[in-house]
């Protein structure tokens, strides 16, 4: 309302004595250049982030005496320094996979619950109490799944390892404990809300009358629900597992409490071991020296390419479905 | 249809059997996965009260770990609670004005742009940068290239860098609900496109942008694994953020969880419910003002 009184009075000094007043071009021009300037400074982070990385992981890179691809354990601090992600690459893609399993179809059902199931006084509440599982730290996820999951879930693994153990990612002799299982489980509960709140938005989405249509050909809920809402949802559905995809491959702290050190790469879920690129970074970081840091670096590049590549391909998939239904 | 089956005579066929018993079962799936969600929920809320009431005191709150090993009894958070706050505090204070300009020019001056597609893209793919990322970011920059020694700043420069697309996205949102008609009516009475955006646009907008920006500075303060590449550990008191190691409440938690000793352990869970309330008074602020929004 200021701007109207200024206007005002501008107005009325330039009847009365003529005096020239602002245009208001150059501060058009300087807020203009800051807020010009703001934009590319985000694009200039991206741009620093990619290549500060690739700059000190090449250090390392040079003086790595194993395959950096295909080795298994991480040495990186010996001399001569020997160190592979192998047994990091299926450690972060195994977890996310098993998270993302366990995690899309609770989701889904959330999404479900709250947009119809759920009566409309509460669905509001509802979500609110599903956003706070978002807010909840990782590291407080992390001190949950140590101290208090790993201990309780005994009955679980044994009974999965027992009654499944014929499929060979839940055999193993020694099961229990601070496993990779466990540390999928918790990035589940992790990428829940992301996957539940953006399915929930899509389904909302749905135009009212396709779920009329549905209703007036006599369908039940679950009928209008699978004839009109997963199709129109589908593509959301996809883009935001794929975003929650990338959540759990990135996610740090909580997996590097959970699992616990173990060299090579352990197809039996179950049993204690495993390790990620997050996780070992943070594990490793403190007594590594000068290469050891810049094979960390490395590895982080690997990971900030995959999480990359898997958060574009999600958004291409959003932008898409926005040209289609515009 | 009813009026075919008027013609005829028959009754409307019922939904068989068939189809209830699916429908049923969806049903009850649907309710099973919501208390699915809600169990860890309740379990992790549950453990960290009870845990961290039971160690929450006047003394932890206001003492540090100087002289404490891992093994004794007592000791605080105080240090880590400083640290926090700081670190937040300068992260904010960097990374705001930057995404909310970065929205102003998305929303007010970019319209179409090929740039400002480029840079709301960027935004988008900043958004899923694992923050762990980030931290290396300023090791590699800060420290390893620039030669500056680890400290809180260069931990809220790693939180910063995690909170713009953030606050960028929540702002962008909030400027795009602003009423075109707004505009307008500034624009003609002769008012410059900048005042307009200062005096007009960003205060209609402001209280949902203050919502975005407390939503994010909520999920920064529980970020851990950048920290802990950036501002190492310490135990001491350190006031000075731009000065060497200072401590902060996720990495405090870290460090404790990871010991082994139960004393430790018991002070992580203390740790955990300080930052759970902080977080959850954010959260819960930021809710409450967001229905208060003029923008409807």
């Amino acid at each position: 309302m200021t701007s109207i009184d200024d206007v005002q009075t501008a107005a009325v000094g330039v009847s009365r004595r003529r005096r020239a007043i602002s245009t208001g071009r150059r501060g058009d021009k300087i807020f203009r250049g800051a807020a010009l300037g703001s934009g590319v400074f985000v694009l200039v982070i991206m741009g620093a982030i990619a290549a500060f990385l690739v700059w000190k992981a090449i250090p390392a890179l040079q003086a790595n005496q194993g395959s950096f691809l295909t080795d298994t354990e991480w040495r990186a601090n010996s001399d001569p320094p020997r160190f592979g992600i192998a047994q990091l690459a299926f450690g972060t893609v195994m977890s996310a996979f098993l998270a993302l399993l366990m995690a899309t179809p609770v989701a889904i059902g959330i999404a479900l619950f709250i947009s119809f199931y759920a009566p409309r006084k509460l669905a509001d509440g509802l979500g609110f109490i599903v956003d706070l599982l978002a807010a909840v730290p990782s590291i407080i996820y992390g001190l949950w799944g140590l101290h208090f999951l790993v201990m309780n879930s005994d009955g679980v693994v044994s009974f999965l390892n027992t009654y499944l153990g014929w499929i060979p990612l839940f055999a193993g002799e020694n099961v229990g404990g601070q496993s990779l299982f466990i540390g999928s489980v918790v990035l589940a509960i992790m990428i829940l809300p992301i996957i539940s709140s953006i399915s929930r938005e899509v389904f909302l989405q749905v135009p009212t009358p396709h779920i009329e249509a549905a209703q007036a050909l006599g369908a039940t809920r679950w009928e209008t629900i699978r004839l009109s809402v997963l199709p129109y949802g589908r593509s959301g559905v996809i883009s935001a597992m794929m975003l929650g995809l990338g959540r759990a491959l990135g996610e740090t702290v909580a997996i590097a409490l959970v699992l616990s050190t173990v060299a090579g790469i352990n197809w039996h879920i179950l049993e204690p071991g495993g390790n990620t690129f997050a996780a070992n970074i943070v594990r490793t970081f403190g007594e590594s020296g000068e290469i050891g840091r810049s094979a960390l670096i490395a590895s982080g590049l690997v990971l900030f390419v995959i999480t990359m590549i898997v958060n574009m391909a999600a958004r291409a998939i959003v932008s898409r479905r926005k040209e289609f239904t515009e | 249809m009813s009026v075919l089956t008027a013609k005829t005579g028959q009754a409307i066929p019922e939904t068989s059997l068939g189809r209830k018993l699916k429908d049923r079962t969806v049903l009850i799936a649907v309710y099973v996965a919501f208390a699915l969600a809600v169990i860890p929920l309740v379990s992790v809320l549950y453990k960290v009260i009870s845990e961290g009431v039971q160690v929450i005191s006047a003394d932890f709150l206001t003492r540090s770990m100087n002289g404490i090993g891992g093994r004794d009894a007592g000791g605080g958070v105080y240090h880590s609670i400083v640290g926090t706050l700081e670190q937040v505090a300068l992260a904010s204070a960097m990374s705001i004005p930057i995404a909310v300009l970065t929205a102003v020019y998305l929303v007010e001056y970019g319209q179409g742009k090929r740039l400002a597609k480029t840079i709301s893209f960027f935004v988008d793919v900043m958004t899923g940068i694992p923050s762990i990322v980030a931290g290396l970011f300023v090791l590699a920059f800060w420290i390893l290239v620039l030669g500056f020694e680890v400290s809180g700043f260069a931990g809220a420069l790693a939180l910063g860098v995690l909170m713009i697309p953030t606050v960028v996205r929540s702002a962008e949102e909030m400027l795009k609900l602003v009423p075109n008609e707004l505009r307008e009516a500034s624009y003609a009475l002769g008012v410059p496109r900048w005042r307009t955006v200062m005096k007009v646009v960003l205060p209609t907008a402001f209280t949902g942008i203050v919502t975005g920006i407390m939503l994010a500075v909520a999920r920064v303060m529980g970020e851990t694994a950048p920290l802990l590449l950036t501002i190492w550990v310490t135990k001491v008191i350190n006031f000075n953020a731009f000065q060497g190691a200072q401590s902060s409440l996720p990495t405090y938690i870290w460090e404790q969880a990871s010991d082994p000793n139960q004393v430790a352990v018991a002070r992580a869970w203390g740790a955990a419910l300080t930052l759970i309330f902080i977080i959850m008074v954010l959260n819960i602020g930021a809710r409450l003002l967001a229905r208060r929004t003029s923008i409807r």
